[in-house]
């Protein structure tokens, strides 16, 4: 069964659990790092770091606001990267989850057009060549554990779980979310599994956190492999 | 904590100050969310906008070290619009009782004071008492003795724009958090306060949480549900560390240590006040059980009531005399002690003024340093500035395991005992410390053996029996000696107890030698069936408020919320009918495990003779809103932190706290309101480091995130300096000087005290020059001053002053 997340900011204490908890789980290693005048560290996501959380301070409406956004990969519906490589033996969706996942072909893919695809800002790029992020945990997953992330929030800002309940339950928290931030949304519900609920304009979290926020360049290569879309799936389902 | 984590999620208003509990205790807020999601309002008090703030409704920022003007204003606002909880104040606290006529306060002294000895005679606080020893009352209230207008009275200069004008908050931030917090006084509603050393660590800490005591009692908070006085503890076992009397002035059980002021066991047994209130259950009267018993489990059949059971034996403290950390530190600086264990710390981080700490470490002759990792106090002799050929001190660092190697318990804030099997084997050499005291007082019990000496009786008779077949250390053994045992056939009422089995409640610990139990509180929790710590069980109480009384044991007696008799009506029914805590129910109580098996009151005027009073703990019985116990005055009042930036205390015509201890050495040195130390600075933890950082410096993952010391200013105090972000600058104060990187925040705002604007910067105290390599991160304990309670002379790392200069 398809899976999906839900990350409920208002509820991210953003003390940083689920990054160290990802990174725990995939082994990868700490980056050397200097204080830049935040608490956010590392600066930004990399081939080291699949989870990030970012933290942006805003006066909104005349209130001081510490925003948290535990920034990841959202699996999207139509993910624009696989699109973009049309290479599955690259990058394919993960049958039973929905994962969209990347395997070390990415070295021999066009890894720049890749990485401008996303609208979430998310792939990177490692030293061998092959992009890499989040995915899902998905050795975790298949074996009936939660992802390392939500497993480690004390809080219960991640839920994970069936995409059919856990769009369900989006929707009712984000009705009782409402109650105290009136502006509160599901940031691009309808295209990814990670679903963010923001309690302000995602923008001022980050600003690759909603994809309405940047056009997505299409280039010629996806031009034509989405008109080749159809026949390719009418011979994927009689074979 | 009176209550415990899970209750969090019952309360209405949650109170965090003088904690960043997101922060720094993460999984506190599992529960601060589900009350939130509840409908409960989040109320965030602190000098800088935290992870906890980001999560508040109700934030603002005060002060650091002025929690007294802030709670006083309260205490007068719930007092002027009448908020309390009439029959909770009248039936349940002192506030009735009429204070005998020496009481007096005025100029910002109390009664009683003697300013060469900066201390107090408390014998002019007594309460007025009748001729049976009973206190005197006035239930009308209106006596001017009573303690209810006494507070009034004290209370009343605590007006709002005074209380701005100190704490730097706005009054209509008061008035929002008073009248939120206030809202609580009403039957059914509770309000509690999660704490931490954000009010402990001051020259006032004990009466900032005597004046939270007072806001819930005069709010009918204490006893109930999602209620209460929540200490957030600093680590995953200092309850339990407390508890186990790892501290100068107590023994396990919170008994007080042996002084020479009680130089014979009868004077030890008879120093507690007595009530002459039938009613009252003034549990402490019976000590004598505990002492002997804890004295029957520390020397066994060598305890005997001949030679008053080894009393004489104990160590006691010269009477007068403290022997707390800054204490210790203070006579080791000045080459008293020759000899010192620094185990499983780290002095040259953690504590306050730690160049003084520093500078007492090469006074010894030798030091054993017992730690997981090397530390900057096992290296202190090749540290910034020190020259390694002219320290004199003998090092030795014995390698600890982690506790996840190692069996045994954790006691939690929530006082709820926890038992811990062990993982993985102890790597190398390392060891668990149980086996390194066992073979350490074996080695000393054999030279004294060997060689005799000044006192070996106290040595060679300690009961030393915690071996397990190989050797080893047995926590078993040890949490069954601590439950205790019947050394002989007891006979109580019809049952009989038979020598050798366990003792199943404290209630049976007798004070005739026929019972032994290492810490009375923990009676109970290993009883003949079983280590009840172990206990996983899954089920709420019937009140299903969240006690899950079968998950571990709490002390005492597996009771979940203490004072629970206050939650109850004289007929024992739940004052707040939906999350009830006892109910009396067909001539029992259900729920949780009440303050004792006695019916309820009945009637207030003319209660059950089998009754007692709710606060069993207290002398008389009642909630304690006037505290005659204390060393610095019964009622909370506000003096200004050692350092500060006001030329007098506007408050009082004291301007530290008169009974504050004071050191004068050169490294003790302090500056107030002192053009040189402009800015208020206070200390903190960040989520991803933990204490001095020994365990997470090391850790790159954590390192990764918070590399490096910093401190944060306001943006108004960057511009005024022209700070850059993330630029480099050496903090000063008068006794030392820490580098670190500015972080320029809108989470720091300029405080402005009447005409005054002040500045407050603030610090993470996680690092130490040991880790990371480069060797220059350094600890915030450079800055903090050598002063602290006069009651626990915890140090006051919360409120000094400092400066920031360009590197």
């Amino acid at each position: 069964m398809a899976k999906a997340f839900l990350i409920d900011t208002t509820v991210c204490t953003g003390c940083r659990g689920c990054q160290i908890a990802c990174k725990q789980w995939k082994k990868l290693p700490a980056a050397k790092t200097e204080n830049r005048g935040t608490y956010q560290n590392p600066e930004d996501l990399s081939h080291t770091t699949y989870k990030l959380v970012r933290m942006n301070e805003a006066e909104i409406d005349g209130k001081l606001r510490w925003l948290f956004f535990p920034d990841q990969c959202r699996h999207c519906l139509e993910p624009p990267c696989l699109e973009t490589a049309g290479e599955p033996k690259a990058i394919y969706r993960h049958r039973a989850t929905g994962a969209v996942l990347y395997t070390p072909v990415t070295r021999d893919i066009d890894t720049e057009a890749v990485i401008e695809s996303c609208p979430y800002n998310i792939p990177r790029k490692a030293p061998d060549g092959r992009l890499v992020k989040c995915d899902l945990c998905i050795d975790r997953v298949s074996h009936g554990l939660l992802p390392a992330c939500v497993q480690t929030c004390p809080t219960g800002a991640m839920k994970f779980g069936e995409e059919k309940d856990i769009r369900t339950w989006a929707r009712a928290r984000l009705a009782e979310v409402r109650h105290k931030f009136p502006k509160a949304v599901l940031v691009n519900p309808d295209k990814v599994r990670v679903l963010y609920l923001t309690a302000f304009d995602p923008t001022r979290y980050w600003e690759y956190a909603i994809a309405e926020h940047r056009e997505i360049p299409l280039t010629r290569a996806t031009a034509l492999r989405r008109m080749a879309q159809p026949v390719r799936d009418f011979f994927a389902a009689i074979l | 904590m009176t209550n415990h984590w899970i209750d969090i999620k019952n309360s209405d208003v949650i109170l965090i100050m003088g904690s960043n509990a997101a922060e720094n205790h993460p999984i506190s807020f599992k529960y601060v969310v589900e009350a939130q999601n509840r409908g409960a309002t989040l109320i965030c008090v602190d000098p800088r906008f935290t992870r906890t703030a980001s999560k508040a409704d109700i934030y603002t920022a005060l002060r650091s070290g002025t929690d007294i003007a802030f709670l006083g204003g309260m205490i007068k606002y719930i007092l002027d619009n009448k908020l309390y909880d009439e029959e909770y104040v009248l039936g349940y606290t002192d506030a009735a009782m009429l204070v005998g006529e020496s009481f007096d306060f005025k100029d910002g002294l109390f009664s009683g004071y003697d300013p060469k000895k900066r201390a107090y005679d408390k014998a002019s606080w007594a309460l007025m008492r009748d001729d049976n020893g009973v206190p005197r009352r006035d239930d009308t209230l209106e006596h001017p003795r009573c303690v209810f207008q006494l507070l009034k009275r004290h209370y009343a200069r605590y007006s709002l724009p005074l209380v701005s004008r100190i704490t730097g908050t706005p009054e209509k931030d008061l008035v929002k958090v008073y009248r939120t917090f206030a809202a609580t006084g009403e039957r059914g509603r509770a309000g509690t306060i999660l704490y931490a050393m954000g009010w402990t660590q001051h020259t006032v800490g004990v009466q900032n949480i005597r004046a939270m005591s007072i806001i819930q009692l005069l709010l009918g908070n204490m006893g109930v549900a999602g209620g209460g006085i929540n200490a957030l503890r600093g680590e995953s076992n200092v309850q339990g560390s407390t508890d186990q009397g790892l501290l100068f002035h107590i023994l396990p059980g919170y008994l007080a240590t042996p002084s020479t002021a009680w130089p014979r066991l009868e004077d030890y047994l008879k120093r507690r006040p007595k009530s002459g209130d039938p009613l009252s259950a003034n549990w402490w009267q019976n000590e004598p059980k505990y002492i002997v018993s804890l004295l029957k489990a520390y020397f066994g059949d060598a305890a005997r009531k001949e030679n008053e059971f080894g009393y004489g034996w104990l160590p006691k403290l010269d009477a007068g005399q403290a022997y707390s950390w800054l204490d210790l530190f203070d006579a080791m600086h000045a080459g008293k002690i020759k000899g010192f264990f620094a185990w499983g710390m780290n002095p040259a981080c953690s504590g306050s003024n730690a160049v003084k700490t520093r500078e007492a470490l090469a006074k010894l002759d030798w030091m054993v340093a017992v730690n997981l990792f090397d530390n900057e106090t096992a290296s202190f002799w090749r540290g910034p500035g020190v020259q390694p050929d002219r320290i004199g001190t003998e090092v030795f660092l014995l390698p600890a395991c982690v506790s996840v190697e190692k069996e045994g318990s954790i006691t939690n804030s929530g006082r709820w005992m926890q038992w811990r099997y062990a993982g993985p084997k102890p790597r190398a050499e390392s060891r668990p410390d149980g086996d390194i005291i066992l073979a350490l007082g074996r080695k000393v019990r054999e030279l004294y053996r060997a060689e005799g000496g000044a006192f070996p009786e106290p040595v060679l008779h300690l009961k030393w029996d915690y071996e397990g077949p190989h050797g080893e250390f047995d926590p078993h053994r040890v949490a069954q000696w601590i439950n205790g045992y019947f050394l002989e056939d007891v006979k109580v009422g019809d049952a009989v107890h038979r020598k050798g089995t366990r003792v199943p409640a404290f209630a049976l610990l007798q004070a005739d030698g026929s019972t032994a139990c290492g810490n009375w509180i923990y009676c109970g929790s290993y009883p003949e069936k079983g280590n009840l710590s172990a206990r996983r069980g899954q089920e709420d109480a019937p009140n299903g408020i969240g006690l899950f009384p079968e998950f571990a044991w709490a002390w005492p007696v597996n009771r979940r919320i203490l004072y629970n008799r206050a939650s109850v009506d004289a007929q024992g029914q739940p004052r707040d009918r939906k999350d009830w805590v006892i109910r009396w129910e067909d001539g029992k109580w259900v729920g949780d495990v009440p303050d004792g098996p006695w019916p309820p009151l009945g009637d207030l005027k003319k209660p059950n003779p089998a009754s007692r009073w709710p606060f069993i703990m207290t002398v008389h019985g009642f909630g304690q809103i006037y505290g005659p116990g204390l060393n610095d005055g019964p009622f909370p009042e506000h003096y200004e932190p050692l350092e500060c930036p006001l030329e007098r205390n506007y408050m009082n015509a004291q301007r530290i706290n008169p009974v504050a201890p004071v050191w004068e050495g050169k490294t003790d040195a302090f500056a107030t309101c002192d053009p040189r130390f402009p800015y208020v600075a206070t200390t903190y933890r960040v989520s991803e480091h933990w204490q001095t950082g020994v365990m997470t410096r090391t850790q790159p993952w954590l390192l990764e995130t918070q590399p490096q010391m910093f401190v944060e200013i306001s943006e108004e105090l960057a511009a005024l300096r022209q700070f850059r972000n993330g630029e480099r600058v050496r903090a000063v104060s008068a006794r030392g000087a820490v580098e670190c990187t500015v972080i320029v925040t809108k989470r720091f705002k300029p405080l402005k005290l009447g005409d005054l604007v002040v500045h407050q910067v603030g610090f993470p105290w996680h690092f130490g020059w040991r880790w990371p390599e480069s060797g220059r991160e350094e600890s915030a304990n450079l800055l903090t001053p050598s002063t602290g309670d006069p009651n626990t002379r915890i140090p006051e790392t919360k409120a000094f002053m400092v400066n920031l200069q360009k590197v």
